[in-house]
């Protein structure tokens, strides 16, 4: 299952109800302000952490990059993804559900 | 392969609209077919063929004639048009207006439906 984290884990409860029904083998993709949840020296960098024991973690560099966050702002768990890879990732998982 | 896509929130509150428009962009790039573009909800204001910006600023009705002249059907839900005031007398000529029926026809149709 590909998970889409769009909204702000700061202003919605996306990001934890994600994490409530993520299973083994899923991947988490952020997006959009979902973002915030992957920025070293925040408050989810924990919950994103225990996360990726199980699941990968990817976030969208254009949407950091739109947001004045560099990569090496971005925690090192969480790799980074263009447009065409998101496309990539939405046609290895069959199933994606967004947040 | 075969991509659905849903599209849920306004175009001026949310970066729903443009985060869709990079995907089918990215996804034809890749020789991938996009099978449509449900507008359901807010997402309905992008339909409106009366937008019309300030000049220089983002304009998505330039957007979805863009999509339409690459070959993406863009579907308009009726009932979320209706409650917005969207009708076929008002609704951008790139776009049809359309049942939820569609949608479940797009996802049936689609490989993968994504959600934006």
């Amino acid at each position: 299952m590909l998970n889409i984290v769009k909204k702000s884990p700061y202003e919605t409860s996306s990001l934890s109800s994600c994490l409530k029904y993520i299973k083994k083998g899923d991947v988490i993709l952020f997006t959009e302000d979902g973002i915030y949840a992957v920025k070293k020296g925040g408050m989810f960098e924990k919950h994103v952490s225990d996360a990726s024991q199980t699941c990968s973690i990817y976030y969208l560099s254009p949407d950091t990059e739109a947001r004045g966050i560099k990569s090496d702002e971005i925690i090192s768990l969480a790799k980074p993804v263009d447009y065409q890879g998101f496309v990539d990732l939405a046609i290895d998982s069959p199933k994606s559900i967004t947040w | 392969m075969k991509f659905g896509i849903l599209v849920k929130e306004s175009p001026y509150n949310f970066q729903a609209f443009d985060s869709a428009y990079n995907f089918v962009i990215a996804a034809i790039k890749k020789g991938h077919e996009i099978t449509g573009i449900f507008f359901y909800d807010d997402a309905v204001y992008a339909a409106n063929k009366y937008l019309d910006p300030p000049q220089g600023e983002r304009n998505i009705r330039l957007y979805m004639d863009d999509l339409k002249s690459k070959g993406v059907r863009l579907v308009v839900c009726v009932a979320a048009g209706k409650r917005r005031g969207l009708t076929n007398d008002t609704v951008s000529g790139s776009a049809e207006i359309s049942g939820l029926g569609q949608l479940l026809e797009l996802s049936i149709e689609s490989d993968r439906l994504i959600t934006f």
